[in-house]
């Protein structure tokens, strides 16, 4: 139906027909609740409001999940049964292997990372004079897009050789040469490369970490810090004793929220080495199994096994956003 | 959010009008580029429709293709589908998408395939087959193949043994650039065979110059031209029978001939005495993009760059492309002058729908009325169509592509990685390649492609 329309009278058309129908969805939904009264009757009005959510849920992520659940258990083409050899070949296979062990990099380095720096800039710019100016500079990467980012970044990591005539490019390398070293073709190297593309992350998320902490900070009642000033703690006590324990909710939730993020990194190993000279994660991994080398079982396990990562994350991370919202 | 008590009449206001942004999103997703009627052409008045009467009236019909041809390609290809839409009264939508070559699967599997996609590799051909969406060509379609094109040509449009896909252009991968100003100063001349070409660079190394520059890096394709260089050295080196059994699996890829064909690129590409000229240590290869890789010849850093005709559009604006120009390319030699292997690419036609005005379409771009249209529009093509006049071709690196796909010596093979299963000529080749050229011995090398290989 999408398809069909070319020209603009035809689209406006056809989204007043999707509107049209939406509202005779709407209409026969409202139709039914109005005609359920009374107390007993509102909790399935609530059940009938639920309806549509519901639907599109099973629709566009229930049945895609279970589907791609069942074909990680076949083999590329999706049509012999391989029981459960996708997943052992990501857990023996080499280059799998290091795909796992990239991703163990990320997901260990970049929260943390990025919160701690986040947590620190908070504190030290909070209060200051130049308080807004500074969050604002920090703030800014998240504004904007992982591929831009990684753009952004290629050109700072960017190497030309060393000879005569040519003029390095890149911002590290010509630090580098200026303190009197070699450029380093820094994506190419191993390990390396890894870290390089995880700093690009924090980068971006240490600006989240420092919004939402700072906002926390704030919210700390005055009369704890007060009495704590009156108790004459040092600086290094007041950050442990008042002010992380007075935020340790809001750490967990951005810790956990940039653990979700950093798992599901794509965009960024895509852009910078496209997963070449051993850089690949699970999602880039998952990415050019299904698309790239059509063997669709294996990208569906790995799809999977990112699905297995995130949920103990996801569910903590509700779990003390419950918490700290009952607070 | 809001305070309570909120009106459901509210309530109901507020969802529809978040609902509609979702709608109004999902039906700009559904948007096409139709062909730009609104350039004129100028020889509009000129055409003569009489090649065309046979296609009948196809007024108000609408044909659409999806094809990997973007900006600034595309222009020339939609053009020359305007003359056989004013005579047949017929619409070309055209809709080119730079990942054409996973959408298409993605489209053909969900049921939405395009009347007709230009497909760029015999392989994802085979896949695009397997689907059960594609439908094999018309007979009209298979006399012209058969009129017009050499035999390999439309073995590679065929899959089992059912002909599906008409050749439309194509490109020649075993070219070698050069400076003809620089060869001709220092006293180089083009080599005629593998032997003259190695005392070429030895000579070059000689006179303290750095023979080859390379660059493989290509996003998450990168290590392609490796895989080319492989590939025209396995021609090379033992001939296109072996070479189709390799291609096609029946000897392994850490045999004997493969591992020989590696280590005799190895000998180029791996060697620090002749690589990379202007761009580093062997190992820049990998981080050079394949669009810088030739450009230090202009800079008079490097010698000679081994890449397809179509290198010639990565020149930078005002470079005179030609024999007496800035740059040129000769013909990779064979082992000897009395081989001619020729490696290279092209792209097919391949039908999803039936329709009459689909398999017209089809019919017109296999002609050779066609590939004369386009030859005279575009520049950086060539078909090895045999009804092409090379005389039509506008610039000089497109005619000597002409002269090479034309010659009845030649011995044209397509590009291995392309007919090879996606697991090894998109992802394993290319990924093994790069570890190659950034350290890794050509044993582990093919033994690990060999590994990747479907059963």
């Amino acid at each position: 139906m999408f398809n069909t329309a070319s020209t603009t009278p035809e689209k406006l058309l056809q989204m007043l027909a999707a509107l049209l129908l939406f509202a005779a969805v709407l209409g026969v939904i409202l139709f039914f609740a109005g005609r359920l009264g009374g107390r007993r009757g509102d909790k399935w009005v609530g059940y009938l409001y639920l309806l549509p959510v519901v639907l599109m849920l099973l629709v566009g992520l229930v049945y895609p999940g279970l589907r791609t659940i069942y074909e990680s258990f076949f083999d590329a083409a999706g049509k012999a049964f391989v029981g459960v050899d996708n997943y052992k070949t990501i857990f023996t296979s080499e280059d799998q292997l290091v795909v796992l062990r990239n991703t163990v990099f990320w997901v260990v380095l970049t929260p943390f990372l990025a919160t701690g720096i986040g947590l620190v800039y908070a504190i030290l710019v909070d209060k200051s004079r130049f308080e807004s100016f500074a969050k604002a500079l920090i703030f800014l990467p998240m504004s904007i897009s992982f591929v831009a980012a990684s753009v952004i970044w290629k050109f700072m990591y960017e190497y030309r050789p060393d000879q005569a005539n040519v003029q390095q490019i890149g911002l590290i390398n010509q630090i580098i040469v200026w303190l009197g070293g070699k450029p380093v073709q820094l994506l190419i190297e191993s390990p390396l490369n890894t870290f390089l593309l995880i700093i690009v992350m924090i980068w971006i998320q240490a600006g989240f970490a420092m919004t939402v902490l700072s906002a926390a900070i704030k919210a700390i009642p005055d009369d704890i810090v007060e009495a704590a000033r009156l108790d004459g703690v040092n600086a290094w006590s007041m950050f442990r004793k008042i002010t992380v324990p007075s935020v340790r909710p809001t750490i967990v939730v951005v810790l956990t929220t940039i653990g979700i993020g950093t798992l599901k990194v794509f965009d960024i190993v895509r852009t910078m080495t496209g997963g070449n000279f051993k850089t690949s994660v699970v999602a880039n991994e998952f990415y050019s199994q299904t698309f790239r080398a059509d063997n669709q079982g294996l990208g569906a396990a790995l799809a999977v096994l990112l699905f297995i990562l995130v949920i103990p994350v996801v569910a903590y991370n509700i779990r003390q956003v419950r918490q700290s919202e009952a607070r | 959010m809001f305070g309570q008590p909120t009106s459901p009449r509210f309530r109901a206001v507020l969802a529809g009008t978040l609902s509609a942004g979702v709608v109004f999103g999902m039906a700009a997703c559904g948007d096409s580029k139709g062909s730009d009627s609104g350039s004129t052409d100028a020889a509009k008045s000129s055409i003569d429709c009489a090649p065309y009467t046979k296609f009948g009236d196809l007024k108000g019909k609408t044909v659409s293709v999806y094809t990997g041809i973007v900006t600034p390609e595309d222009t020339p290809q939609i053009n020359s589908y305007k003359p056989f839409e004013q005579c047949t009264g017929v619409t070309v939508k055209y809709e080119g998408d730079k990942s054409f070559e996973t959408q298409i699967l993605v489209r053909a599997k969900a049921g939405n395939p395009p009347d007709i996609g230009i497909v760029p590799q015999p392989g994802l051909l085979k896949q695009l087959v397997a689907t059960g969406k594609a439908v094999a060509a018309p007979p009209e379609t298979e006399a012209n193949v058969d009129k017009f094109w050499s035999k390999d040509w439309k073995t590679y449009g065929t899959v089992d043994g059912k002909f599906y896909a008409a050749p439309l252009g194509a490109n020649v991968k075993s070219l070698v650039w050069y400076s003809p100003s620089e060869f001709k100063d220092s006293g180089y001349t083009v080599p005629t065979t593998l032997d003259e070409l190695k005392t070429l660079s030895d000579k070059m190394v000689a006179d303290k110059k750095k023979p080859w520059c390379a660059g493989i890096n290509s996003g998450d394709a990168t290590g392609w031209p490796v895989t080319d260089w492989m590939e025209d050295f396995m021609l090379r080196l033992y001939g296109p029978d072996v070479y189709d059994k390799w291609v096609n699996h029946q000897i392994p890829f850490n045999g004997p001939e493969a591992t020989a064909a590696l280590d005799a690129v190895g000998a180029y590409l791996k060697n620090p005495a002749y690589v990379n000229g202007g761009l580093g240590d062997v190992k820049s290869i990998a981080s050079t993009t394949f669009q810088d890789g030739g450009l230090p010849i202009l800079d008079g850093t490097c010698e000679m760059h081994r890449q397809a005709s179509f290198y010639a559009a990565n020149w930078p604006q005002g470079t005179k492309v030609a024999e007496d120009g800035d740059v040129f390319a000769f013909y990779l030699p064979g082992k000897d002058t009395s081989a001619k292997p020729v490696l290279g690419g092209g792209e097919f036609i391949l039908a999803f729908a039936d329709r009459p005005e689909v398999k017209a379409f089809q019919t017109y771009l296999s002609s050779d009325t066609w590939a004369n249209i386009k030859a005279k529009l575009s520049s950086g093509w060539v078909s090895a169509n045999k009804g092409l006049d090379p005389n039509n071709l506008t610039n000089p690196i497109d005619q000597l592509s002409a002269k090479i796909l034309l010659d009845p010596a030649s011995q044209f093979r397509f590009d291995g990685s392309d007919q090879m299963p996606a697991a090894v000529g998109s992802d394993s080749f290319w990924k093994q390649s790069t570890a190659w050229i950034t350290g890794q011995d050509t044993k582990t090398t093919v033994d690990n492609i060999e590994k990747s290989w479907p059963k």
